[in-house]
């Protein structure tokens, strides 16, 4: 096998998906928040919850056009690429995301030209089936996709015949064992992104004065959500670690950098894993703090890399991102305690909690991009974890075709993120306006001064 | 049942990718029409596409997604020997796809950026899609005739959609808009039955396979329908749009229904060409299909879902049935 194209093919494969997945994250937990939005206008009458709306709508459009295109990029990736994936295991990825099309993608691309540009035409109350059907169907989305990443980490319900997967038993694989972990541990990663996201740019709003009644309202919402949300999230991350380490103890021997199987372990908090001399240099560590982790008892045992000599992923990168991402939910939850304390004593926020937050906008993608390479480089060198390598199913491109289309990609993806975050702060700095010319605003045209959709 | 499965669902990735032809179709061609209108007719021709481009882009997913469901072999494949072309083809969608929002929202300075990318992105996406298919057409080898055949191809798709853009305005636009429109399709439309006429003929020449099915006695016979419906359907078009008062008067949508009976022609003579072929010369849909549990599992959530999503297609179109000037963005 070409060792190059091998290598490229997986960096392509990994700029694509870690690009997809920053706009999913957003729409699927967004989704919902704009859904509690036009409830709320819908029950009390109060146009601050539509004006809340109609400000996070245009945002969420956006994030949603740039998930639908980076997505459809996914779907042919695994042909391009990975031409042996699906040869071998078609028979149980197929129909995964055949459901998922049928599902989901129609009907949230559907309902999102009525929740759109719809307002007019419809009732209310078909308006507010439209956001709902959208927001259940990016879950439904997440379902299916999940439960085929799942089963790739945890393949269930299936047998083998000359090397080509079979379905045993559909439940089994739909509900493979990592699936509802991963399932909800991923939902909730991302309304606390969105949640994040909305707190972050009101507080920039404030900061920069343009903000109206409206700002101060997501605001507080968002950093309800992140209170109650941020602790759940490293709740939701304990179970899945106890899961992990029940079905890829090689991935928790990596993320922990246990090098040799012991009891008593101690948990390193910090330090650089070296792979050559098998030891982690410059370590802080905690007594026992492993061992209570894993195993919920101080002196259980904890098996190491040593156990799967030559069959573990690369150690350094799991290492870190996994630090990365629960560094981020620690703090998260901190700042998010912080805020809402100071909101609950105060009513209002102070310049500090208002810097915290507005920096910790993108907060969430650090930690669900880390998150993900935790997940994924710990599944090497398997594709299918103990049963398919990638090595066996990459296409034999040429490296430089390879690499030429790589580097397309990268420069369309850099383009497009600046665009993006460009754009969101262009959004974030116009003046909110006040709520008398809200009317007015319902029917304006699109290409009203005042900023169409 | 073993026999039939692959066989539906060969059916039913026609039926996907030919809704995407003629959805996607006319939103990319009114994409590559995109630098002829002034601003104020920008704003409006993407007005007429606003609500549907994102459900019309999920019918090639769908194609491609039952391409990998039921034949995940021929998806290996065709996807490796078309990377090049589908990169193409995917970084045009992508252009496109995120002009559309960009260009109201990344403020007024950007907006001619943003317009360019849209054309561009269009255009790509439409001359990717016609290499796409011409080398598919040719059983995916690189000999220099099927390279010519492919360029050909991908020079004409181009019109096919700018003639479905500019139908699409018809039934959606109106006042100067709608007279442009009318003009645009009268310049789309002998370059695009040009276009038609030229695959026609090339098709057969570059394979032998096609030529012997169609050129052979009672095939030739039962084929003739279609050519005949093509050249009918022409000839209708051609009447209409030389009686502007006839397509103001509300008859525009059978411009656009003259083109869907061309696609569907068009679809029906590939389909006889390559069946039971799913690669040409190399794999027939029977070696190439799934197991059967798998497809059997698919077909029952396909024979559930489809339908409800035709149903809400319809009803979206619904709600956005009429002219497209008053769609307010919010
Ligand atoms: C946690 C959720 C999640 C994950 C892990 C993925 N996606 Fe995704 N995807 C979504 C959640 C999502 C979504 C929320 O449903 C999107 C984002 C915006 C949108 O339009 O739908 C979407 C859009 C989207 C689309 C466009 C749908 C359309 O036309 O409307 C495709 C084809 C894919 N995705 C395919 C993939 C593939 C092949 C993935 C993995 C390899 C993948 N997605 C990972
Ligand atoms: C959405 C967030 C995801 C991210 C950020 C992500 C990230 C990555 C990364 C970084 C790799 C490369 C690992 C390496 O080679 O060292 C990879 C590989 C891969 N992932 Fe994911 N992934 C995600 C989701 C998924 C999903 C949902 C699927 C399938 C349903 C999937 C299927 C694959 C496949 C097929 C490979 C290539 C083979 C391999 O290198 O192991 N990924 N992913
Ligand atoms: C703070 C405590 C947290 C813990 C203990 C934790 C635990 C874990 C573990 C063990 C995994 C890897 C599972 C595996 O593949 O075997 C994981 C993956 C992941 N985490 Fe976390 N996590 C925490 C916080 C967060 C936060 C704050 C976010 C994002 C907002 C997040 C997002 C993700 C994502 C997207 C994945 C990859 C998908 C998956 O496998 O679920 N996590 N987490």
């Amino acid at each position: 096998m070409d060792h190059e194209a091998l290598l490229l093919s997986r960096l392509q494969f990994a700029a694509n998906i870690s690009f997809h997945i920053l706009f999913p994250t957003i729409t699927v937990g967004l989704s919902w928040i704009l859904l509690f939005f036009r409830t709320r206008f819908t029950l009390t009458g109060d146009q601050t919850w539509e004006y809340a709306y109609q400000f996070w709508v245009k945002i969420f459009a956006l994030t949603f056009a740039l998930g639908v295109v980076s997505g459809i990029t996914m779907s042919f990736q695994f042909g391009t690429n990975w031409p042996g994936f699906m040869e071998r295991a078609g028979n149980i990825a197929g129909p995964l995301l055949g459901y998922e099309v049928l599902t989901a993608f129609f009907m949230e691309a559907s309902f999102l030209g009525v929740m759109l540009f719809g307002k007019d035409r419809v009732s209310n109350g078909l308006h507010l089936f439209a956001c709902a059907v959208v927001a259940v169907g990016t879950c439904f989305s997440a379902f299916w996709i999940l439960s085929l990443n799942s089963w790739m980490h945890t393949p269930a319900g299936y047998r083998i015949e000359d090397g080509v997967f079979y379905v045993a038993n559909w439940w089994d694989v739909i509900f493979n064992p990592s699936f509802p972990v991963r399932f909800v541990h991923m939902i909730n990663a991302s309304l606390l992104t969105a949640a994040f996201l909305i707190a972050g740019i009101s507080a920039w709003r404030v900061r920069g004065r343009v903000d109206g009644p409206a700002t101060w309202l997501v605001l507080k919402t968002g950093v309800v959500m992140a209170a109650v949300l941020a602790p759940l999230q490293i709740f939701l991350g304990d179970l899945h670690g106890l899961n992990t380490l029940e079905h890829q103890p090689a991935k928790i021997a990596a993320m922990e950098a246990v090098w040799e199987t012991e009891r008593a372990a101690p948990f390193t908090l910090l330090g650089w894993p070296d792979e050559s001399t098998g030891e982690t240099r410059f370590a802080v560590r905690i007594p026992y703090a492993a061992s209570l982790i894993l195993t919920h008892d101080a002196n259980g045992e904890v098996r190491g890399l040593n156990e799967f000599e030559g069959r573990h992923p690369p150690v350094a990168i799991v290492f870190w991102s996994f630090r990365v991402m629960v560094g981020m939910g620690v703090l998260m939850c901190l700042v998010a305690f912080w805020c809402a304390w100071e909101l609950w004593r105060q009513g209002t926020l102070g310049k500090l909690p208002l810097t915290a937050l507005s920096w910790m906008t993108f907060s969430g993608w650090i930690a669900v991009l880390a998150g993900w390479y935790v997940t994924e480089v710990g599944r090497q060198p398997w594709i299918i974890q103990g049963l398919l390598r990638a090595d066996e199913v990459v296409a034999s491109h040429p490296g430089g075709t390879v690499l030429g289309t790589l580097v397309a990609w990268l420069v369309l993806y850099v383009f497009l993120l600046v665009s993006y975050i460009g754009t969101l702060r262009y959004l974030s700095r116009k003046p909110a306006r006040s709520l008398a010319l809200l009317h007015e605003y319902g029917t304006a045209k699109p290409d009203a001064p005042a900023g169409a959709a | 049942m073993e026999h039939w499965l692959p066989f539906i669902f060969v059916c039913v990735m026609g039926i996907a990718l030919l809704a995407y032809v003629i959805l996607d179709g006319y939103d990319l061609g009114i994409g590559i029409l995109l630098p002829f209108g002034n601003d104020e007719e920008k704003d409006r021709m993407i007005a007429a596409i606003g609500p549907f481009w994102d459900a019309n882009e999920t019918w090639i997913v769908l194609g491609i997604g039952i391409l990998l469901i039921a034949f995940p072999k021929a998806y290996g494949l065709v996807l490796t020997s078309l990377y090049i072309p589908v990169t193409a083809m995917l970084m045009g969608l992508t252009l496109r796809g995120v002009a559309f929002d960009f260009r109201v929202k990344a403020g007024a300075e950007k907006k001619k950026r943003w317009d360019v990318l849209f054309f561009a992105g269009s255009l790509v996406a439409a001359m990717a899609q016609g290499w796409m298919l011409g080398d598919y057409i040719t059983g995916l080898g690189n000999a220099g005739v099927n390279q010519l055949f492919s360029i050909l191809i991908a020079m004409t798709m181009p019109a096919l959609y700018v003639m479905l853009g500019g139908a699409w305005l018809l039934i959606k636009a109106s006042g100067t808009l709608h007279d442009k429109a009318i003009r645009w399709c009268r310049l789309a439309l002998l370059p695009m039955g040009l276009a038609l006429l030229l695959v026609s003929i090339a098709t057969p020449i570059v394979s032998d396979e096609i030529a012997t099915r169609w050129f052979t006695l009672p095939n030739a016979i039962g084929l003739m329908p279609i050519p005949l419906a093509c050249a009918l359907c022409f000839a209708g078009m051609f009447y209409l749009l030389r009686q502007p008062h006839i397509v103001k008067s509300g008859y525009g949508w059978l411009v656009f229904g003259a083109l869907v009976v061309i696609c569907l022609m068009a679809a029906i003579g590939l389909a006889f060409s390559i069946f039971p072929w799913i690669v040409l010369g190399k794999l027939t849909i029977w070696e190439a299909a799934a197991a059967s549990d798998s497809l059997l599992f698919t077909l029952i959530g396909t024979l559930v879902t489809l339908p409800m999503i035709i149903g809400y297609t319809i009803f979206v179109y619904r709600i956005f049935s009429g002219k497209a000037e008053a769609l307010s963005y919010e």
